[in-house]
């Protein structure tokens, strides 16, 4: 996550609270999504950031995790997930997720 | 994970899902989007 998306969040996180808050992630590579995924759960782990020593504690899910995309309504999927799902390595991808959240 | 009445923090990526189609799936399932932004790495 980039340094001004974690101060947009940080913003945000202030204005509205962390209750019920979790982040679906739409990354392609596993790198980016669990560097993203520990920097809203336990801060930035670059100490770059404005989130850098902040444990927010938000999980992260992918929105192509099975446990996401069971509960999105069907013709959306087909239409704005299915080519994505086609093209990314989902296993390799969402596979540092569950790990993170139960960290 | 029931995704009704969360509220999302909406994370996409140019080159693997953007933040607009996250935000449609999300909310079809009756989440709430707090934020959204689709990132670029080059």
């Amino acid at each position: 996550m980039d340094l001004e998306g974690q101060g947009r969040i940080r913003q945000v996180v202030e204005q509205a609270g962390t209750d019920g808050v979790i982040a679906v992630l739409g990354a392609n590579s596993p790198t980016a999504v669990e560097m993203t995924a520990l920097t809203l759960k336990s801060g930035d782990p670059s100490y770059a950031g404005s989130l850098a020593g902040i444990a927010l504690g938000i999980p992260s899910y992918h929105i192509l995790e099975p446990e996401i995309t069971g509960q999105v309504d069907g013709a959306l999927y087909d239409r704005e997930l299915a080519l994505s799902a086609l093209a990314m390595d989902v296993t390799e991808v969402i596979a540092p997720m569950k790990a993170i959240r139960e960290s | 994970m029931d995704l009704r009445g969360k509220r999302v923090l909406v994370i996409g990526e140019r080159d693997g899902v953007n933040a607009p189609a996250i935000e449609a799936c999300v909310r079809s399932a009756g989440a709430d989007v707090l934020y959204a932004e689709t990132l670029c790495f080059v």
